[in-house]
């Protein structure tokens, strides 16, 4: 279910701290995207993105969230996001439900909707012999799994992960990459960075490369390919080498 | 490396690593180090002040001493012997529950029972130091009005701090055996502040009781104290007589102090590895909460509050670090019962001690609602203004200030309304003040750095204990001499107004 409105439109967003760590940056995401965004460490995709949630604020540059001007109105922009960090915050003396009940309360969430929807989401995601346990005895797989249902129980048309498959094994990556899609078939877009260039590969429409605060290269991964010149290039080279290019500039 | 290198490069390490926390408590972050040091050498200089006004009468006693200036030195000595006892015990306690190394050291190749060995002795050089730095202006006082006769009370400050670390460790570690180490934080946590405020508390008590007073010195002075103490040439009195300057009373004590630690390290370093074993076991385990539960309705900022609310009563670890405040409100609580039977003008103290303890307690509740927010992100893209997520959690911290202090201000009442409307006053506004300054200054941190939430801003501390004394005076001077109230008001208001004038103003 593509659209031609974006979900997200970043024009000339800028951060600097020491450095510019995000420098001029413009992004178009589509709606029922599924957007990977790569880049070496310190490229500026964890800045960009939290300027994006509203986490920080931006030197210059506009963001607009379907449509909404998230820096003028960033409470009618946060009340259709969801951010997951790579390093999920949830609270160690709640239990998986009493989290995803705060988190439904801070949406406004009615109890009826949310509740079913918790559950549901908490068993599709493997923690249903742990519903009633507090999260803190948890690893940090399960408290990512918990931190992602609460991203998703408000259903936000946007969601915006930060390296959500950290510390996921097997059975939960595929877990989560098939709720990821499920909510993308459902028109929602999804944002991601990623240091697993394999899942970007399998995943994501298209593909942003981010380097130095500055997107390098953007495309479907065969227009990436075709950028690039050569047809059988995994995405690794490719990123391998814009990045090495990038470095060398 | 030989057995007794490895040693001495581990020995090394720990002082190392306690050094830096020691440095990282008192001065924050490294940016800042350098004017925290200053700060503390002047905070340290005006400290000789107050000493000289505790202790600067005392500096001309001479041996042989009678028996109410031994009983006063001795309960002055016992009571710095709890204070580090109550440290050591938490610093124990720490070794076993906050260091991240533990399963390093337990999986190297190295002797545990000396590794653990060289680890019991930098607790007690940690406890021992930080205590001789603390009691140097009161010894330099000393020294200084009644010559360097006084130097030895440093020597004994060295053996109190050696067997206060070794009791320490005896009672951790015997807390873990008897209860466990899943209750043994929590319990350790409790015994720590009792020692610590207990012998105080419990000399107040007698004191209300007996004479109708806060005044512990008027217990120690008593005729009645004198009577029950043991004779002149007790053991006993060895402490006060080292701290004169007996030197072959000292030599004893400290010796006596490092047989004791030598002891308790050959007894319980074996069994360290074990208990450290059990606690990192016990951290897997798992706690459950309510097995059904039904999502509530109502608005963000009631979701803020209830969460706020069950993560305070699900945490008795932090709660207890903030309620232990509360302990001293015993023996307030005690002269209030008292003056219902006997009409006394000493209840007019209640009421600061209520501000004081009000203004104290809101500042750490507050520091846990406010920078204490271990899912930071999620309440700051959570769609609703950062103001009513403010607000919320200072309403929190209101609905548990006015709980807690609701039925004494009631009880208050009976006794003198006028001083119970005060006293109120002086809650709420003390309360008030304390959130403000940890709103101003607030500093995103995880619930679990509550122990270190003073390094994130000295000033801040400072101002938050300042504007609870004054706020405590204000309330007592408007029940006496409300002119004064005014003056001490404005004071108060004016450390409040330059608190935030240069705080980051973080609205």
């Amino acid at each position: 279910m593509k659209s031609d409105v974006s979900a997200l439109e970043v024009r000339g967003l800028t951060k600097r701290f020491d450095r510019p760590a995000v420098d001029a940056l413009d992004l178009t995401v589509r709606t029922g995207e599924f957007y990977a965004l790569l880049g070496p460490n310190g490229a500026g995709k964890t800045t960009t993105l939290r300027m994006v949630a509203g986490l920080l604020r931006p030197d210059a540059g506009s963001v607009s969230i379907v449509g909404i001007d998230a820096l003028a109105d960033p409470v009618a922009a946060k009340q259709i996001m969801a951010w997951v960090s790579d390093e999920p915050m949830i609270y160690d003396k709640l239990t998986p439900l009493e989290y995803l009940e705060f988190v439904a309360g801070l949406w406004g969430i009615e109890p009826a909707v949310s509740e079913p929807s918790a559950q549901q989401l908490l068993v599709s995601l493997g923690l249903e012999p742990h519903l009633h346990e507090r999260c803190e005895g948890f690893s940090k797989g399960m408290r990512q799994k918990v931190a992602l249902a609460g991203a998703l129980v408000h259903d936000p048309k946007l969601i915006i992960l930060d390296e959500p498959l950290t510390g996921l094994d097997a059975l939960s990556a595929r877990h989560v990459k098939g709720l990821l899609q499920e909510r993308v078939r459902a028109g929602c877009t999804v944002i991601m960075t990623t240091h697993i260039l394999e899942v970007a590969e399998r995943m994501a429409d298209r593909i942003g490369v981010i380097a130095a605060g500055r997107l390098v290269a953007e495309g479907t991964l065969a227009e990436l390919r075709q950028q690039n010149g050569r047809n059988d290039t995994s995405l690794e080279d490719m990123f391998i080498a814009l990045v090495d290019t990038q470095a060398a500039a | 490396m030989s057995s007794a290198a490895a040693l001495t490069w581990f020995a090394r390490h720990e002082i190392r690593l306690a050094w830096r926390e020691w440095l990282a408590m008192m001065t924050g972050s490294r940016g800042k180090r350098k004017r925290a040091i200053i700060a503390l050498i002047v905070f340290a200089a005006i400290l000789h002040l107050p000493a000289y006004a505790v202790i600067g009468r005392f500096a001309n006693l001479a041996l042989p001493l009678g028996k109410p200036e031994l009983i006063v030195i001795t309960a002055t000595i016992f009571l710095a012997w709890a204070l580090m006892l109550s440290q050591a015990i938490e610093s124990v306690t720490r070794v076993f529950y906050a260091r991240a190394d533990l399963d390093l050291i337990m999986s190297s190749p190295a002797n545990l029972a000396n590794v653990f060995s060289v680890r019991i002795a930098a607790i007690a050089l940690t406890v021992t130091g930080m205590a001789l730095l603390l009691s140097t202006p009161f010894v330099d006082v000393l020294v200084i009005g009644g010559g360097a006769r006084w130097l030895a009370a440093f020597g004994v400050v060295v053996a109190i701090g050696l067997s206060a670390a070794s009791v320490a460790i005896a009672i951790t570690v015997l807390l873990f055996r008897l209860i466990g180490p899943s209750r043994t934080r929590l319990v350790a946590q409790i015994v720590a502040a009792i020692i610590g405020a207990g012998f105080v508390i419990a000399l107040q008590i007698a004191a209300i009781l007996s004479y109708g007073t806060l005044s512990r010195f008027a217990v120690l002075t008593s005729d009645a104290a004198a009577a029950y103490a043991p004779a002149l040439d007790s053991p006993l009195w060895w402490p006060a007589r080292a701290a004169i300057g007996d030197g072959a009373v000292l030599s004893l004590l400290v010796a006596g102090g490092l047989v004791l630690l030598g002891g308790v390290m050959a007894i319980f370093s074996p069994k360290f590895a074990d208990t450290a074993v059990r606690v990192a076991a016990t951290a897997r385990s798992v706690r459950r909460g309510p097995r059904t539960i039904a999502f509530r309705g109502g608005s963000r900022q009631q979701a803020l509050r209830w969460k706020e609310l069950l993560l305070l009563r699900r945490d008795p670890w932090l709660v207890s670090q903030s309620l232990m405040q509360l302990l001293y409100l015993v023996p307030p609580a005690l002269m209030l019962w008292r003056s219902f039977s006997e009409s006394s003008e000493a209840i007019v103290l209640v009421t600061p001690v209520i501000v004081m303890a009000a203004g104290q307690l809101a500042g750490g509740l507050a520091w846990l609602t406010i920078s204490g927010e271990d899912a930071a992100d999620l309440v700051a893209t959570a769609p609703l203004p950062p103001s009513r997520v403010t607000r919320a959690k200072v309403e929190v911290v209101l609905i548990v200030i006015g709980v807690i202090f609701a039925p004494l201000i009631a009880a208050l009442a009976f006794a003198s309304l006028t001083q119970a409307a005060i006293t109120g006053a002086g809650v709420i506004i003390a309360t008030v003040s304390a959130a403000a300054i940890q709103l101003w200054f607030r500093v995103q941190a995880k619930r679990s750095q509550f122990r270190r939430r003073q390094t994130s801003s000295r000033l801040a501390t400072f101002s938050e204990a300042f504007c609870s004394i004054g706020w405590a005076a204000t309330a007592a001077l408007a029940l006496t001499i409300p002119v004064a109230a005014a003056i001490s008001g404005a004071i108060t208001i004016a450390i409040l107004g330059a608190t935030w004038k240069i705080s980051p103003r973080r609205t």
